[in-house]
């Protein structure tokens, strides 16, 4: 077992190191002079020799790679180039509200999705089936740019149940301890703030679950229509078993195996996917910050963002298949 | 089964329920913050919407919007515009005078004004920003300064010193005279910050704001708010708001939303379709900014047939901008007939403009030798800009607009790096840009654009390529004339040259759509893009 993790640890170096040499040749990759392209139309020739300078762009371009890797190993993302701050720096203070955000995402995501997966393949063609199987294709096509308009007007505009945008509202103010808002709500052990910010965040969490919500769904229907063809469940139910500890008991737990490495994958993917809803509901996270990055060819920030995503998104995906080894005894170690 | 079933229903209809506890708990959460609220008197906040966050707060070291919209309530500058106009007026100088030659300010300073950290303003306050701002190697010369450098030609440029005459006065000394330089002086760029702060806070003093103004600054959240109170020992009239929370909002529809909502009470980057819609709506109000841009179709004079006067008059009779401002701009733009926006002084009205007609132009063509038209390029900018929302659709409205009168071209297209560094190396025939005003000055429009000085092969304003003596004469008089009313006679007289010679088809002049709550009274839209807040009131 212990073999195992080390292996996939080892192996994550080479992906890392295309990770990284992806991020830093994406400066190169753009057509023009980078200097002028961050510093646009009015530069002087002298702002941009010194801006090249200062991104030593005027190094060989291995040079540039392995200075940039040493300065990435010393968790040194470089400025940005618009605020001059740190990139590392800027990231860490927003990371948590993607997390949050991402996490919300995901529970909202598994729960209902499993639910409807199993529905669905228990009472296969029922009209359950054939509306969430429906529903599951709407949501798998659907642009999270207009399910989340639609969901802020629907909700927040019509019925004014839930919050439009922001983390917490203006009126509630808490110290910003790990800036989790329900954490520090709770560090702080304001309910009231608790509430705020759980509100806050249920349409954006909806927004951004709903792709891998339905992802999921038809992802368990399958697998559970497959397994409870399986002998071992013909052998079950003519033990006698309640039909709900078939379902539960033998069937789920198998057939949840492969629909966990979805769920990994998903988890990855959602933190690119909250570009487009921390941008729409406000949300002051990471994908806001690329965003933003992105459209003022903020290129070390830009650079900075997707090495972090890059590197959650692996040890996700790791930390998926460790799991999956000890679920699934069939697989093996080495 | 049935069982299961039930639970998953419950499950999925589990939203639904939790919404309906909180419509009652979120209004139990809105009463109370209600009778918090009257129990401090009605304290007014105001709740501004915009797209994105401030880069920075430090004003000499930003030249972004976002930035200017918050450091102009927390800053005084010496000098300001007037409210509805770029004419300037008193601001932290109570008045000031100009040596004949040009070369010596004399600012009188307004008396008795504190910094929000309780230092004095005076004359070495003054002193110590313009040092800092001047000097590359002042120990607080943290950043690029790049509105002085640009305004001011560099450090120390244009400045030669800043003298402290005694307490509250201030004289400052020109290298040589420049025109413009009590427009510059205006811009929020050039507000005067607290020294003792900016010592204090060092590299991190942009993120912490002292000047002036009307609002102190309390917090900034990074991509979610800043929040500002009033300052209560403001000099000028007292603000009316308690405080004011600036929130950024990046989709526009999403912020349209919440203003509809109630949530916010201002905001900015309103898409022109989403005008009518504010306009039905009882509880809000449609503003327009007075426009301070121009977009505009430069022909490169350099090349044939372009260098051909006749050409360019008949490409100007070809384009129809009604039909692109209509289709384009929902109605919210002007046609322009002038390189600079009528906002400005100086501008010249009685200039006639080429009228669409197509006829008109085939005929000039014809008498330009070109009867059947020719076949050129049409640059078009791969990005929106404010004074051109679709380029790339804008340039196929003029390509047909060509094609009718037997010109066909062909659009050409870059990525905007590589847009405008040909465009500077001149290596296009017919280019659309723009250009947004930065401070009020028809020098900012005229001379950038279209002087010969700035129709240098590889760095390029003028990208016309436009290089005509009479025009470059009356430019550069203009610029060292220190009358006012002298210098809007010579650019009145360079804009008929320019009109005659037609370097460009000058499009359009966009106009910028705001909207507030219905209940927002004192919110005037400026040219320059922003506005102080100090008469905005909520009632």
């Amino acid at each position: 077992m212990l073999t195992y993790i080390a292996k996939r640890l080892l192996m994550l170096i080479p992906v890392l190191v295309g990770v990284s040499i992806i991020a830093f040749l994406l400066i190169h990759l753009i057509p023009g002079d980078p200097a002028q392209v961050i510093l646009g139309e009015r530069a002087t020739p002298e702002a941009l020799e010194k801006l090249r300078e200062e991104l030593g762009l005027n190094d060989p371009l291995y040079i540039q790679y392995f200075r940039f890797a040493r300065n990435v190993l010393r968790g040194d993302l470089g400025r940005s180039v618009i605020s001059h701050e740190p990139v590392a720096a800027e990231l860490a203070e927003r990371f948590p509200a993607t997390i949050e955000l991402t996490i919300a995402a995901m529970l909202i995501a598994i729960v209902i999705g499993v639910a409807a997966g199993v529905i669905s393949a228990v009472k296969q063609y029922s009209w359950f089936d054939n509306l969430s199987m429906t529903g599951a294709l709407v949501g798998v096509s659907m642009p999270i740019f207009w399910l989340a308009l639609m969901l802020i007007w629907i909700f927040s505009n019509l019925l004014g149940w839930f919050p439009p945008s922001a983390r917490l509202s203006h009126t509630v103010d808490i110290p910003v301890v790990t800036n989790f808002v329900v954490i520090d709500s709770l560090l702080a052990g304001d309910m009231q703030a608790l509430k705020d910010g759980l509100w806050h965040l249920v349409l954006p969490a909806i927004a951004l679950g709903t792709i891998p919500m339905a992802i999921i769904a038809r992802m368990t229907r399958s697998s559970m229509l497959e397994v409870m063809r399986q002998d071992y469940i013909r052998t079950a139910r003519a033990k006698g078993l309640k039909e709900n500890l078939v379902i539960f008991k033998h069937a789920l737990k198998n057939a949840l195996l492969p629909v966990i490495t979805v769920m990994g994958l998903q988890f990855g993917i959602l933190l690119g996917g909250a570009v487009m809803t921390e941008t729409i509901f406000s949300w002051p996270g990471v994908g806001r910050y690329m965003y933003n990055a992105i459209m003022a060819r903020d290129f070390p920030a830009v650079q900075g963002g997707i090495l972090v995503i890059a590197v959650v998104f692996v040890l996700v995906n790791l930390a998926t298949d460790i799991l999956y080894t000890f679920l699934d005894p069939r697989i093996k170690f080495d | 089964m049935k069982k299961i079933a039930w639970i998953v229903v419950v499950m999925l209809v589990l939203s639904l329920v939790l919404a309906g506890c909180g419509t009652s708990e979120k209004s139990a959460v809105n009463n109370e913050s209600g009778d918090k609220q009257s129990e401090a008197s009605a304290e007014k906040v105001f709740v501004f919407g915009r797209g994105g966050d401030s880069v920075g707060l430090d004003p000499a070291n930003v030249t972004d919007g976002e930035s200017i919209y918050v450091t102009q309530q927390i800053y005084d500058t010496l000098v300001k515009y007037d409210k509805e106009s770029t004419k300037v007026v008193p601001g932290l100088a109570e008045e000031w005078e100009v040596s004949k030659d040009g070369l010596e300010w004399t600012f009188k300073l307004r008396k008795g004004v504190k910094f929000h950290d309780g230092t004095p303003f005076n004359a070495e306050a003054v002193k110590f920003n313009f040092d800092r701002w001047m000097d590359e190697n002042n120990p607080y010369h943290h950043g690029d300064f790049e509105y002085y450098m640009y305004m001011f030609g560099g450090f120390p440029g244009i400045i030669s010193s800043v003298e402290v005459v005694d307490e509250y006065t201030v004289k400052i000394a020109l290298e040589k005279p420049l025109a413009p330089f009590i427009q510059n002086l205006a811009m929020p760029a050039f507000a005067i910050a607290s020294p003792e702060a900016i010592k204090k806070y060092g590299e991190d003093y942009f993120k912490h704001p002292v000047g002036t103004g009307p609002f102190k600054f309390v917090e900034w959240k990074k991509d979610d708010r800043i929040v500002l109170v009033k300052n209560e020992e403001y000099w000028g009239p007292e603000p009316k708001l308690d405080k004011v929370i600036f929130r950024t909002i990046p989709d526009n529809t999403a912020r349209l939303m919440e203003l509809e909502a109630g949530t916010i009470d201002a905001m900015i980057g309103v898409n022109p379709d989403d005008a009518a819609r504010i306009k039905e709506n009882p509880d809000l109000q449609l503003l327009l900014r007075p426009s301070m841009n121009v977009g505009y179709l430069a022909m490169n004079t350099e090349k044939t047939p372009f260098d051909n006067v006749l050409v360019r008059r008949a490409i100007n009779h070809a384009i129809n901008k009604e039909a692109l401002i209509e289709a384009f701009y929902a109605g919210f733009a002007k046609p322009a007939k002038n390189p600079m926006p009528p906002s400005l002084w100086g501008y010249n009205d009685d200039i006639e403009d080429y009228e669409y007609d197509p006829a008109k132009a085939k005929a000039l063509l014809a008498e330009a030798g070109y009867p059947d038209g020719f076949e050129t390029t049409l640059w078009a900018m791969p990005v929106a800009r404010p004074y051109m929302p679709q380029p790339m659709e804008i340039a196929q409205a003029i390509q047909q607009d060509l094609a009718a009168v037997g010109i066909k071209a062909e659009i050409v297209t870059y990525d905007w790096a590589t847009y405008l560094e040909k465009g500077e190396k001149g290596e296009h025939d017919l280019y659309l840009l723009g250009w947004t005003g930065d401070n009020g000055d028809p020098d900012n429009f005229l001379y950038v654009l279209l002087d010969k000085n700035n129709a240098v092969k590889g760095a390029a304003s003028n990208v016309a390529f436009y290089k005509n003596d009479k025009v470059h004469d009356l430019l550069v008089e203009a610029q060292m004339e220190m009358d006012q009313s002298k210098r809007a006679e010579l650019y009145e007289e360079a804009q008929v040259y320019i009109h005659e010679d037609a370097p460009w088809v000058p499009l359009v002049h966009s106009t910028p759509v705001l909207a507030a709550r219905k209940n927002v009274t004192g919110w005037v839209p400026h040219a320059t893009g922003s506005e102080s807040f100090i008469d905005i009131d909520i009632q």
